[in-house]
């Protein structure tokens, strides 16, 4: 074994930069080489489930079949539903932290650094395998195009929608539900270890003097995400190990004919999904209160409330996940408790909402691309919060029920609320990583076409939904037709506008590489209040806090 | 140390290993469960055996990479010990989560598909009377709502049999492993190596004990996973213990080895409180197994 050879470099190693070549991004115990892998992923896995997003847009352009088959038309909304979720937000929103975290609160690095590797190379694996049903049936067509017939019987990719409910994925899933099982495992031991790493981060390596109501609130909402995490992948674990069960060894989890529910596989599933939605944008209401009070030139208004609400949303999405199961036949009791319950986040979310515009109220305010990107966030994620109260009457959601207003109202909290949170934070980041600034123009356009295409892919979505269209079936009825060709329109040039977005990271990537230095001020944006803007250079160097800063009560917010 | 107060550990190839090796286990998993074949060879079961034997590999080279960096004294200090004891304990928590996910299955089961599928209340009846009509709320279920598809075991597990004893193992089992901690903190060696012996010979008995209720089950009772979900409850909650008792023990005993070697001292041993708190962790498990799915 050559571990006596890796501690004999152990101790020049910390006075050299990254390691050289494919190694470094294989083995580094670097948190900031390892937020970069996560941003990499993220990215990657974006414009391949962006890609499958299309398929679906452009299959709805007309009722009737316009060019895929019902089946893979299903195939491509369950993949782009679950690669979006697991795939592209929550490691963007891991990439962050891992990025951040340690520089926020004055520490060198993440607190466990070797298995902060291993949720990371986690990842690809299990994506991969994921993905492999798929692959392997675009390789079958492609071979079937020239006479051969590779992989005939190899069965769909998974189909049953990213909620993969039973008995769908149990009774009748194809053969890949067990690929996609296994990579749900591989996800949870990522999500698991990160979220431990967080929190074990922020727990015990804050520098002298970073006390808890000093914490930058990036920090903070990823504290409570990580809290989220701990308890609800491990459940998403014991549902997918159940449907195995089901699948393969003949129990009766989900078999009413054995004793047993499919409703049951909702509230397990439910249970571990409201909170993911909290935990896909938390972490989101943390890079936007950054964004905000650094362009406002203000310190964020209400913190010690911002803390509170964040932590009342976390405690009040564990107690809700029964108002995705309104029409299951659930006791009116339980029905009227879930719709107050989930009603009662609209509060702590409110307080946000309005912090941030105090926040913003008389301040000297400029409108660089993240801040456009904030004020995006704080319009259009108050509106897909507006929808998600609607849908929280429990009445009123027997009718929305599995329509297009459920897609509308989620893309609403997801695109241009996590999504455009992450862009957010990668403007404002991009220069002190990189220290190049990006081409501020170029980010305009990014913002101003994706804004506008958003709403014009997912506005029209509410009226058609309200109307009577549902959601994942291939076909609609005429009088959609005109509403669905402004969304694929929409979607098109949304789904175009990202590769300017793709176009600018590479550029800065580029520059960083070619070593450029545009001498940027330590504290680019000029209002930014925490450690990585007033301690540190930019751009960052490799290591950071390597003796330990003393904050003190100027020192943050 | 070049990092102050702070131990940055080196690049690392373990968990790139460890990714690869669960990557082969689950894919030759699932094509075995598939019964997949490559040019004629069923390739499942060897993917997954090697895949299994590359998590050991890791395991045994990650963990050993640890131990030599603390002989080495590179982990001596404080801030690292706390976020070692920090890192086991939200490790447990997940832990608990995941026996929760089980727990909810069964009270779900006996409070309401049972009686609902029973025509026990009112509002559902009509599902009763559609579906199964002859089924009857009971709990431990000897017929299934449809009989054919599952079939029902003869009887239910006891409590004071096997599982009664098994209790009054795991306890004393905490009980000992708490005398070879005192001991190891009061340097008495000779009691903390005996104590600790104890505490994995009694693992090992209640893993035997377990393992023959099994027998006793699948072959006298005809309880087996697929009796519905009575069966799958069962196996499933205490599977996933013995599961925990198995990895526990398996530690206890690294820790023994560890022992033997003088690796600890009163004031350096969080690899024996780390598997002590996971002990402790699945012993608790047990009570609530013990009341819950044997006793109640």
């Amino acid at each position: 074994m050559n571990l006596t050879d890796d501690m004999a470099t152990a101790h020049d190693h910390a006075d050299h930069g990254p390691a050289k070549g494919l190694k470094r991004w294989l083995f580094t115990t670097n948190h900031k080489d390892i937020g970069t892998l996560y941003l990499l992923l993220s990215l990657t896995m974006f414009f391949v489930a962006g890609i499958m997003a299309l398929v679906v847009r452009i299959e709805l352009f007309e009722p009737g079949k316009v060019w895929v088959t019902p089946e893979f038309f299903n195939q491509m909304t369950t993949l782009h539903g679950l690669i979006m979720v697991f795939g592209v937000i929550m490691p963007a929103m891991a990439g962050f932290a891992n990025w951040m975290i340690p520089m926020m609160v004055g520490a060198p690095d993440m607190a466990l650094p070797r298995l902060n590797n291993w949720s990371f190379w986690l990842l690809p694996f299990a994506f991969l395998l994921l993905s492999l049903p798929l692959l392997r049936e675009l390789v079958g067509m492609a071979s079937h195009l020239i006479g051969l017939n590779l992989f005939a019987g190899a069965g769909a990719a998974p189909d049953y929608g990213w909620t993969f409910y039973a008995p769908l994925s149990t009774t009748y899933g194809p053969d890949s539900t067990d690929y996609m099982i296994f990579a749900i495992h591989m996800m949870g031991i990522s999500s698991i270890l990160a979220a431990i790493n967080i929190v074990v981060t922020i727990f015990n390596m804050r520098a002298p003097g970073m006390t808890w109501m000093r914490l930058p609130m990036f920090v903070w909402g990823w504290l409570v995400t990580a809290f989220l995490l701990l308890a609800v992948m491990p459940v998403l674990a014991g549902c997918v190990t159940m449907m195995l069960m089901d699948r393969h060894f003949h129990t009766a989890f989900f078999e009413a004919a054995g004793g047993g529910d499919p409703i049951l596989f909702q509230h397990i599933f439910w249970f571990f999904g409201h909170p993911e939605v909290y935990i896909l944008i938390l972490p989101g209401f943390g890079i936007i209160s950054e964004v905000v009070q650094t362009f406002s030139r203000k310190r964020l208004f209400g913190y010690s409330f911002m803390v509170a609400a964040t932590i009342t949303i976390a405690f009040l999405g564990y107690i809700v996940w029964m108002h995705h199961m309104f029409t299951t036949g659930a006791p009116y009791a339980a029905q009227l408790f879930f719709m107050y319950a989930t009603m009662l986040i609209a509060v702590p979310t409110g307080v946000k909402v309005f912090n941030w515009v105090t926040t913003i109220f008389k301040g000297e305010l400029t409108f660089e691309t993240p801040m456009l990107f904030a004020l995006g966030f704080l319009v259009m994620f108050t509106i897909g919060g507006f929808s998600g109260v609607m849908l929280a009457i429990a009445p009123a959601d027997y009718q929305y029920r599995g329509s297009y207003f459920v897609v509308a109202h989620f893309h609403y909290v997801l695109v241009s609320g996590s999504l455009f949170a992450i862009f957010a934070g990668v403007y404002f980041w991009l220069p002190k990583w990189t220290g190049h600034m990006y081409n501020e123009t170029l980010g305009k356009w990014h913002f101003w076409l994706s804004a506008i295409s958003m709403n014009l892919t997912f506005f029209p979505m509410h009226f058609v939904g309200l109307a009577g269209m549902p959601r994942r079936i291939p076909d609609y009825a005429l009088q959609f037709t005109n509403f669905n060709q402004i969304a694929t329109v929409g979607a098109v040039i949304f789904g175009l506008s990202q590769l300017l977005f793709l176009a600018i990271v590479i550029r800065s990537c580029q520059k960083h590489k070619a070593g450029v230095n545009e001498h940027l001020p330590d504290n680019v944006w000029d209002g930014g209040r925490s450690l990585e803007w007033t301690r540190l250079p930019t751009p960052v160097p490799y290591h950071t806090f390597e003796t330990v800063p003393e904050i003190g009560p100027n020192d943050t917010h | 140390m070049a990092h102050g107060t702070y131990y940055l550990p080196q690049p690392s190839n373990w968990p790139l290993k460890g990714s690869i090796a669960l990557f082969l286990t689950t894919f030759g998993g699932a094509n075995w469960l598939h019964h997949s074949t490559f040019f004629g060879l069923e390739f499942g079961p060897y993917l997954f055996v090697l895949g299994l034997a590359m998590v050991f590999y890791m395991m045994f080279g990650w963990f050993g990479t640890v131990i030599r960096e603390n002989r080495a004294g590179l982990l001596s200090d404080k801030q690292v010990d706390h976020s070692f004891r920090w890192g086991m304990a939200w490790f447990i928590f997940s832990e608990v989560m995941f026996f929760g996910a089980f727990f909810a299955a069964l009270f779900y089961a006996r409070l309401i598909s049972v009686p609902v599928l029973s025509g026990e209340q009112a509002h559902y009846y009509l599902t009763h009377l559609i579906f199964w009509p002859d089924f009857k709320d009971q709990w431990p279920i000897l017929a299934n709502p449809n009989p054919a598809a599952f079939i029902a075991p003869k009887s239910v597990m006891e409590a004071w049999g096997i599982p009664a004893v098994n209790t009054l193992i795991l306890l004393s089992s905490g009980a000992t492993i708490t005398v070879a901690h005192w001991a190891l903190l009061k340097d008495k060696r000779p009691l903390m190596l005996v104590a600790q012996s104890i505490t994995i010979l009694l693992g090992i008995i209640f893993l035997s004990m377990q393992a023959r209720e099994y027998t006793i089950a699948y072959m006298e009772k005809g309880l087996t996973l697929a009796s519905g979900i009575y069966g799958t409850t069962f196996f499933m909650l205490t599977g996933f213990h013995a599961l925990h008792v198995t990895i526990g023990t398996i530690g206890l005993c690294v820790i023994l080895y560890r022992m033997f070697r003088r690796d600890f001292s009163p004031t350096n041993h969080f690899a024996f409180e780390a598997i002590a708190w996971y002990w402790h962790f699945v012993d608790v498990v047990w009570l609530f197994l013990f009341i819950l799915v044997y006793w109640l």
